[in-house]
């Protein structure tokens, strides 16, 4: 006869210690959240006129040519529509940059170039115009393959994400590997799960009726989870955002994704 | 900030019901310590007995067990369910109650790898929980027994 009282603490973190990480393998193919997406929101997403996300890339079109107090606006660099961007650099997204120090977001990119190029105030993170700014110029680079890079400097950080990837987390006590590398094609509920890919962000969520980019849809997942979320400019936000855009490599960026 | 105004809905929504009476936040309950006999919970959490009609509002409601996220339940009226865990039709014709319970409080005694959360689960084990959770249990001593007495009708 086994007997055990909850309160034999050494016992329970032996547990948790034993089944804290998760190891599933990533599923292969990748294949896009467009895939496991219901028809109707598959449509609306293709068709521009019904996409919700066009709003946010046509309110981002108008903040980068908009004029701030020094005159420089995004556009004075970058072309009206964004044509001196090279749309495989944006693919690259999120990159390493050792004077950066680290991981750089096309978000926190955007932020750093209003702040010193356009020298404007910082915006809050999720802030409407800022997430409308990505999703322009995010959506220059749709139809491109998602390029992460994978070696060098950015290997080790990529492994760090990757094992918060599969960290069991708050009250509900799964891993994001759990629901997205051993489960897509099964429902939660009503929804398909999906694998978890990040080429759809900034996408438009059917659930929220906001956009979100892919930061803001991981804390919406551990939100879900009720853990409680990494702050927008922690490191684990970063590396969790590396890690999931690492496994897109590949996949047809679809910013404005429409999502739920 | 439209953002910011979801996220706090979407935190609330998660919540369980707070205050019944108005504005005053009720205390945190206390947890109460259990017992795991061969891979089983023979007594009721707390010494309290479970009400079947509360038990299937709890397995339904998506803010509280929402075990129809992942499982299949004989309940009527019910659009969407889950399809990564066991349909849980004539589960008591092959578990008994104390092994119900197990299963509900923290089925990670059983298997470490179970994807299934931990309803009664010792709160210090949790990793990260959000924080109008810390040291809090998924679902209250009540409502776990109140779950159990559902499942065990499902012969
Ligand atoms: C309990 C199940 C569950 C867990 C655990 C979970 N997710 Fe999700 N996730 C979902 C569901 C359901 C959706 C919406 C349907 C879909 O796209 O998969 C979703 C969507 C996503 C998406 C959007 C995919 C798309 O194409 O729209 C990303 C990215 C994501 N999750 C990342 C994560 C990360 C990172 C974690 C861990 C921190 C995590 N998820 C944990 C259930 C979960
Ligand atoms: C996130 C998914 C998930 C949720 C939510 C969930 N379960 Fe489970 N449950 C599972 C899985 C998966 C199993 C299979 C065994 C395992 O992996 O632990 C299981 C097994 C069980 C079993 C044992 C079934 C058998 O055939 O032996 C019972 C009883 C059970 N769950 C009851 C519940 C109840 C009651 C709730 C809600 C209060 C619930 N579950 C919520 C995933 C879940």
């Amino acid at each position: 006869m086994i007997t055990l009282t909850s309160s034999r603490l050494w016992m329970g973190s032996l547990l948790l210690a034993m089944s804290c990480y998760v190891s599933a393998d990533a599923p292969t193919p990748s294949k896009s959240g467009h895939e496991f997406v219901k028809d109707e929101t598959r449509e609306m997403q293709d068709d521009e006129f019904q996409n919700p996300g066009f709003i946010a890339v046509e309110a981002g079109r108008v903040l980068f040519n908009a004029k701030p107090a020094s005159g420089k606006s995004c556009a004075s660099c970058h072309g009206e529509a964004g044509e001196k961007l090279d749309v495989n650099n944006l693919a690259r997204y999120p990159i390493y940059d050792k004077a950066q120090g680290g991981i750089v977001r096309l978000q926190d990119k955007i932020m750093s170039c209003r702040e010193q190029q356009s020298g404007e105030a910082p915006l809050p993170a999720y802030d409407h115009d800022l997430l409308a700014l990505e999703t322009f110029v995010r959506h220059l680079a749709a139809g491109e393959h998602v390029n992460v890079q994978t070696d060098g400097d950015m290997a080790p950080l990529l492994k760090k994400g990757e094992e918060l990837y599969r960290t069991r987390f708050g009250l509900i006590d799964m891993s994001c590997a759990h629901c997205h590398d051993m489960y897509p094609g099964q429902m939660i509920r009503g929804q398909k799960i999906s694998q978890g890919q990040g080429n759809g962000f900034p996408a438009y969520r059917l659930d929220t009726g906001e956009m979100a980019n892919l930061d803001l849809r991981i804390k919406q997942c551990l939100t879900l989870m009720r853990a409680e979320p990494f702050a927008p400019d922690a490191e684990e936000s970063k590396l969790l955002g590396a890690y999931i855009m690492s496994r897109s490599n590949g996949l047809k960026i679809e910013t404005p994704a429409v999502r739920y | 900030m439209k953002t910011v105004n979801t996220l706090i809905v979407l935190l609330f929504v998660g919540m369980p019901a707070m205050a019944e009476v108005e504005g005053v936040p009720p205390a945190p309950e206390t947890y109460c310590q259990w017992e795991m006999v061969n891979y089983a919970i023979p007594a009721p959490l707390c010494g309290l007995k479970g009400d079947v009609a509360n038990g299937i509002k709890v397995v339904s409601d998506g803010a509280k067990g929402n075990c129809l996220a992942c499982h299949q339940l004989p309940i009527e009226g019910i659009e969407a369910y889950g399809t990564i865990a066991p349909p849980l039709a004539g589960i008591a014709a092959r578990l008994t109650e104390a092994q119900l319970r197990l299963r509900v409080v923290d089925s990670r005694h059983l298997n470490p790898n179970s994807i299934m959360p931990g309803f009664y689960r010792d709160p210090s084990l949790i990793n990260r929980p959000a924080k109008s959770y810390e040291g809090k249990t998924f679902l209250s001593a009540q409502e776990v027994e109140d779950v159990i007495a559902y499942l065990v009708t499902l012969k």
